[in-house]
């Protein structure tokens, strides 16, 4: 049975945990294709116009699957942490594409409810293989394998690479050392982001993903706000953001966003308002299905160029 | 003594401002949001921020500049947005290098200590258990008498004979409730509230009828949805809107303490659609249009602001719901660049549709019925 994984949203977030579970369980696992303009276009044409850009890509890889596999696998995210949900546009997903695309009656709507953490995350895997009429033992393994997997997945980041865009090590001794916050789903999309993280490094820029900082830093910053912000991923962001100001590790934060990013405001101007005060710089960059190649170039290369004239300044003066 | 002021939402002012002041605080009545409100909140929020932050920081703006020092200002717990508008608030305006006290008070159902404490701050009497009672009784039939006379003026607008009568006893009814001292001052406006709108002329004749879902904001302030009941109104419509202040009130401040969900109806109607709370009223939205339908209205309007993440899931799920149920649906995304006549023109349209659509239906019923007394 061939089952299909839109490679967008939480994809990019969980992919290695997915596809090693289902290929584990005996599916054929399918996933679509990377993003290409056409991909982008479909989106476009089914999605409401009011959507960010990632939500209408998941519209786009929804359609470049549906009519090759025998499911199409569309998660509705509710709670992944005890401390957050997700984004509204998450919690509907499956609503959302129900109405919107039309002639779509194969999706499988897997609800993904981790209140209570891995037991939660194991009875939804073993529910998931009943479903199906998989053994217990397989799916037992496959849960195993699957969390394997995972976790040398994170723990690549943690080297210095980026799995999903197959970097597997930066050079240590680079001259400029830059953060590049923003959601998986935005950052680890080349065609959507532009391959920015890429372009920098060709720069000779160290980077720095939310992914690369260890867990437990990150959740020593819950407290620096009043109030726990409500998004998983965002709480990921503003944490390393707060991880990155206080250690003063990095040269300067570049922040990835979508037009119309719902959460991502509040993020975004909290972020800007304590880089101030830490005296960061920092840089937002908004994307869109527009956003023209030249530009961001221009803007990429005028800030790194900028924090490369200022390092070299306080050198001048500490010698 | 605290100088204390709050976001403006359409006359909710009024019992506000009667609350706070019977605790014993000095109250900055919030001017009604204008041009120069909303560029000040254009100015210093972010840009993708929705309408109803934008207006309500400019709000803050203005009465701080006025001399408030404390903002009281609802929570709330996500996943919608609005949850954390006043950190946001607090932290762009204290950058301002303005000094306040910024009051969330958040939903009892999972704060109800922190509740109680801020509700404390704002206390500066000793008050007896009575006093407390007659405050809170007083303050509540004066919002429930101020949503029953604008539920009055939605359904006597189309039919009035001079047009800008219903308009002008509605402006009469709010002024008297404004003006109550005593509880049963409020009873006897009651009925005079009635009666005022039993002495407009009216027409008989059964107007097209549409409903209004979308976003509370957007909904309750008539400065930022455009007066668009009235527009409706005058152009012969009957509008019923889904939400007023006093049901909120119950479903999320009341049935929340005792952890049951308020809005039930709606919430099971938009089931087969929406299966999973997603924060804000984009839930309501949907099951409120279903309830709509099955009251046999003619059409839905939703307004959400610009990027209001619930109402966009509504919005790509309400079409289908519209069209599963026979009803004209427009959908009305509101910011600071909205004009006034392009929204007048969409609304006639739209109105002029849902007639034709109407006539068709009885012409069709008519021909149906000749044609059964014919076999």
């Amino acid at each position: 049975m061939k089952i299909g994984i839109p490679r967008a949203l939480a994809y990019y977030a969980y992919y290695p945990f997915l596809e090693t579970f289902f290929e584990k369980l005996g599916f054929d696992v399918v996933v679509s294709d990377k993003t290409t303009k056409e991909i982008m276009d479909l989106g476009i044409e089914d999605a409401i116009t009011d959507a960010c850009v990632p939500i209408k890509l998941f519209h786009g890889h929804v359609r470049n699957l549906k009519d090759r596999v025998d499911y199409v696998l569309v998660p509705r995210l509710v709670k992944i942490k005890h401390d957050a949900t997700f984004c509204p546009k998450f919690l509907g997903l499956p609503d959302m594409l129900s109405c919107s695309i039309p002639q779509f009656k194969n999706m499988l709507e897997v609800r993904v409810d981790l209140k209570r953490g891995r037991l939660d995350l194991f009875m939804l895997c073993m529910k998931f293989a009943k479903k199906f009429k998989k053994s217990f033992f397989k799916a037992y393994n496959a849960y195993l394998k699957a969390l394997l997997s995972f976790k040398n997945y994170t723990h690549q980041f943690l080297q210095g690479g980026i799995p999903p865009l197959g970097i597997v090590g930066q050079k240590k001794n680079s001259p400029i050392c830059l953060a590049v916050l923003g959601y998986p789903y935005m950052l680890y999309d080349p065609y959507l982001s532009l391959d920015l993280i890429k372009k920098l490094i060709n720069m000779g820029v160290y980077v720095v993903t939310p992914e690369m900082l260890r867990e437990k830093d990150k959740q020593k910053q819950a407290s620096k706000l009043k109030k726990t912000l409500f998004w998983t991923f965002s709480n990921e962001v503003i944490r390393s953001a707060y991880c990155l100001f206080e250690n003063q590790n990095v040269d300067g934060i570049i922040h990835v966003t979508a037009f119309g990013c719902g959460p991502d405001f509040i993020v975004d101007k909290l972020m800007e308002i304590d880089a101030k005060k830490y005296e960061m710089p920092y840089l937002t960059i908004t994307l869109d299905e527009q956003t023209g190649q030249e530009g961001l170039n221009t803007r990429l290369e005028a800030f790194v160029d900028m924090l490369k004239i200022k390092k070299a300044k306080k050198e001048a003066a500490m010698a | 003594m605290r100088k204390v002021s709050f976001p403006y939402m359409g006359t909710s002012y009024i019992p506000f401002e009667r609350l706070l002041t019977a605790f014993g605080n000095e109250v900055v009545v919030p001017p009604r949001p204008t041009e120069e409100t909303i560029s000040y909140g254009t100015k210093y929020a972010p840009e993708f921020a929705c309408y109803p932050f934008k207006i309500v920081l400019g709000t803050y703006i203005q009465v701080l500049e006025a001399g408030a020092d404390t903002l009281v200002s609802s929570g709330g717990v996500g996943p919608c947005r609005a949850g954390l508008y006043t950190t946001l608030q607090e932290k762009i305006l204290k950058d301002l290098g303005y000094q306040f006290e910024m009051i969330t008070l958040e939903p009892p159902g999972r704060h109800l200590k922190d509740l109680i404490y801020n509700i404390k701050k704002l206390i500066n009497y000793r008050l007896s258990l009575k006093d407390y009672i007659s405050i809170g009784r007083f303050a509540w039939k004066q919002l429930v008498l101020l949503d029953k006379a604008e539920r009055l003026s939605h359904k006597m607008r189309p039919l009035e004979v001079k047009r800008g009568d219903t308009t002008q006893t509605y402006k009469k009814c709010v002024e008297l409730i404004a003006g109550a001292k005593k509880y049963s001052d409020l009873r006897e406006i009651e009925r005079e509230v009635e009666l005022l709108y039993d002495a407009i002329e009216k027409k008989d004749y059964d107007p097209i009828k549409i409903g209004i879902v979308g976003e509370i904001y957007v909904l309750l302030e008539p400065s930022s949805n455009l007066e668009i009941e009235e527009m409706l109104g005058e152009l012969g419509v009957y509008v019923e809107r889904s939400m007023f202040l006093s049901e909120y009130t119950i479903s999320n401040a009341v049935m929340d303490l005792f952890h049951i969900a308020g809005d039930r109806d709606a919430k099971k109607m938009a089931a087969p659609y929406f299966k999973e709370m997603c924060g804000g009223h984009g839930r309501e939205s949907v099951g409120n249009s279903v309830l709509f339908a099955k009251r046999g209205f003619d059409g839905i309007i939703q307004l959400s602001p610009f990027t209001c993440i619930p109402e966009i899931v509504a919005k790509s799920i309400l079409p289908k719901v519209c069209k599963e149920h026979g009803l004209g649906f427009l959908t009305i995304s509101l910011d600071e660049q909205t004009g006034k006549e392009g929204l007048r023109t969409r609304l006639e349209a739209f109105v002029d549709l849902l007639m034709a659509k109407r006539k068709k239906a009885e012409s069709f019923r008519v021909k149906s019925q000749y044609v059964k007394e014919m076999a």
